[in-house]
């Protein structure tokens, strides 16, 4: 394996209303935040994550495109997933060898249409989405499954709020809820391999472990109290070899971080989602890539020496993702 | 001049006519049964029901075998999440459950409406059955909700009865159709009774005295009802012993006039009364007692 890592990270300033940003005016201040910390203009491989269905529109990821300036022609790739797994398919496009540096962005502005109406849309059209389950609904279910006591749950949601109003990124909320925000915003990540991960960055987050599993899309077919996927992805990316200074998980409701603690096995000491998390500001389809941005900035500024970011998609955290990096392993 | 207000346009996306999708064999034939009224689910390799069925084993990927049987047509919840504000996408216009439903014979849990009257009902291990709806499509619509098993029953029991009121009783009613509550003074031990009566319950003696009292009184004790009752304006309501001015024994009435929580013990109240021409032989002459503003009275 190519030795690949997170060299710069940068976001918006994630706002509860439409500011009135067109997706590239929002994007253009992170990736030229990114380019600017890089030195880099060019990157051998660029690639995105965002969904259609918020902006209504199909194919508009591609004027995002509009504020990279892509010509002459750039090599690119999209997925309709969250950018955390764009910043996969950036990591497997560097393991060829043949180019060095990739650019991840995502982006998402959940403030245009009815963001409950859309993610029924994410449902399989069969036998869920004609009921009209939304994300709050599929938490409902998954929260009664695990069955965790109220109490507990509110401080993990006052616990990321307060740390949400200390994060210049997040919007400012109440300190009870139990639903994370419906945000705009945007996330830029570059990924260098090799001598050009030293080159570029002080203290490379370098990823020594990446992986993503899924289970089956139906919620009747698992064990919701449970996530077999992120059990398995947090064993393939090693996450228990070592210690863990801070986790950044994509756990949306409070249940989930329950949920996701146990099937990383993170120990007690592990400091989770000190940003806020989701439930301090979510722009959808950036979510899961600030998380693994927000855990490899730790590494970047010398707080931290073993990291975990994690990133989930689907419902009831049907997809996961989970990122381990580590500082001077180059 | 330029407006300060942004430039915003409405912007809908939809397909014309929906957007269709073949079922495949597995799929369609669950539809199929559904629009039937039949439930079915289709077996793995492994041995496992699938309800909903799946075209391929979710455990080992391979695909099922085409062995169907029949399943529930009752189950029982493994978790259910309350819906206190349906959206207009949701299957039910009032609140409702989402609910795992383990149906009979399956091994795999179907989510679906489950229209449980209240979040009490949600207990662990409850058994539902389906409802259909008349107008079947092969949808998953076909099926309206879940409804739980019947496990009570409420019954009626009309008896009916017809009364003559007694003549203190009537005595009594009459002043109040005039305005005034009458009350009895019993001639052995001077104690004063309302409602009018013609015997003293504590010296066993007839009493043929008569004793108007004011409209005005005190709360003995009071009672917040929060079960409706035809004779209260709302819930909740208020009932309260009132000791009218002048009586020795207090009279139960409703209280109005102020939120139920603020009323206490000691306080002053004074009888509401509806206009005259309104009145008929009845305690419902009085609308309620209401606050005088007095200051409260040590009891």
């Amino acid at each position: 394996m190519r030795e690949v890592a997170i060299v710069a990270f940068a976001q918006t300033r994630h706002t509860l209303t439409d500011t009135g940003l067109s997706e590239p005016e929002l994007l253009l201040p992170v990736l030229d935040e990114v380019r600017e910390r890089t030195g880099l203009r060019r990157f051998g491989f660029t690639c995105s994550g965002s969904c259609d269905y918020l902006a209504g529109a199909p194919f508009s990821f591609v004027s995002a495109l509009d504020a990279l300036g892509a010509w002459p022609p750039i090599s690119e790739s999209h997925v309709e997933m969250d950018a955390a797994w764009a910043l996969y398919e950036a990591w497997v496009r560097l393991q060829h060898g043949d180019v060095d540096t990739a650019l991840v962005y995502g982006f998402g502005k959940s403030t245009l249409g009815d963001l409950r109406s859309i993610a029924t849309l994410q449902l399989d059209p069969y036998y869920l989405a004609p009921l009209g389950l939304d994300q709050l609904s599929l938490a409902g279910l998954q929260a009664a499954a695990l069955g965790a006591p109220q109490a507990e749950l509110d401080e993990i949601v006052r616990r990321s709020r307060t740390d949400g109003l200390a994060n210049p990124h997040a919007p400012d909320l109440p300190l009870e809820g139990d639903a994370p925000p419906v945000t705009d915003g945007a996330a830029a990540v570059v990924l260098a391999a090799g001598e050009a991960a030293r080159e570029l960055c002080a203290r490379p987050a370098y990823l020594t472990g990446l992986a993503h599993r899924i289970e089956p899309h139906y919620l009747g077919m698992r064990d919701l109290a449970r996530s077999a996927s992120a059990a398995d992805a947090a064993r393939a990316a090693g996450v228990g070899k070592g210690h863990v200074d801070v986790a950044e998980l994509h756990a949306c409701f409070a249940h989930e971080e329950l949920i996701l603690r146990r099937a990383l096995d993170l120990p007690p000491e592990t400091v989770v989602n000190p940003s806020g998390g989701p439930l301090a500001a979510n722009p959808v389809m950036a979510t899961g890539l600030i998380r693994l941005g927000e855990a490899a900035r730790r590494i970047h500024d010398g707080d931290a020496t073993r990291v975990v970011g994690h990133a989930a998609g689907g419902p009831c955290l049907q997809h996961n993702l989970v990122a381990v990096m580590e500082a001077g392993h180059g | 001049m330029p407006s300060e207000e942004p430039l915003v346009a409405e912007h809908v996306l939809e397909f014309p006519g929906g957007y269709t999708r073949s079922t495949g064999p597995v799929i369609g034939r669950f539809l199929t049964e559904l629009r039937e009224r039949r439930l079915y689910g289709v077996r793995t390799r492994e041995g496992r029901v699938l309800v909903p069925p799946l075209e391929y084993d979710p455990d080992t990927g391979e695909a099922v075998t085409g062995d169907w049987t029949e399943v529930g047509p009752a189950g029982t919840v493994t978790a259910a999440s309350w819906v206190a504000e349906p959206r207009p996408e949701h299957p039910l216009d009032r609140p409702f459950a989402w609910a795992l439903i383990r149906l009979d014979g399956a091994d795999t849990a179907l989510v679906h409406a489950l229209d449980a009257g209240s979040p009490k009902a949600l207990k662990p291990g409850l058994r539902v059955r389906p409802v259909w709806r008349e107008q079947r499509t092969g949808d998953i619509t076909d099926l309206a909700c879940f409804v739980p098993e019947v496990t009570m029953i409420t019954s009626a029991i009309p008896a009916r009865y017809r009364i003559r009121a007694s003549d203190s009783l009537t005595r009594f009613l009459e002043g109040v159709r005039d305005g005034y509550f009458l009350g009895a003074r019993c001639g052995s031990c001077a104690k004063v009774y309302v409602p009018f009566r013609t015997s003293c319950p504590e010296c066993g003696v007839a009493v043929g005295e008569e004793v108007r009292l004011p409209d005005t009184g005190t709360i003995t004790t009071f009672a917040i009802n929060n079960l409706p009752d035809p004779r209260a304006p709302e819930v909740p309501f208020v009932s309260a012993y009132i000791l009218l001015d002048g009586a020795d024994v207090p009279m139960i009435a409703l209280v109005g006039g102020l939120p139920a929580h603020e009323v206490r013990q000691g306080m002053r109240v004074r009888a509401e009364w509806l206009p005259p021409e309104q009145r008929t032989l009845s305690m419902s002459n009085v609308r309620w007692f209401a606050p005088t503003g007095e200051e409260d009275v040590a009891l």
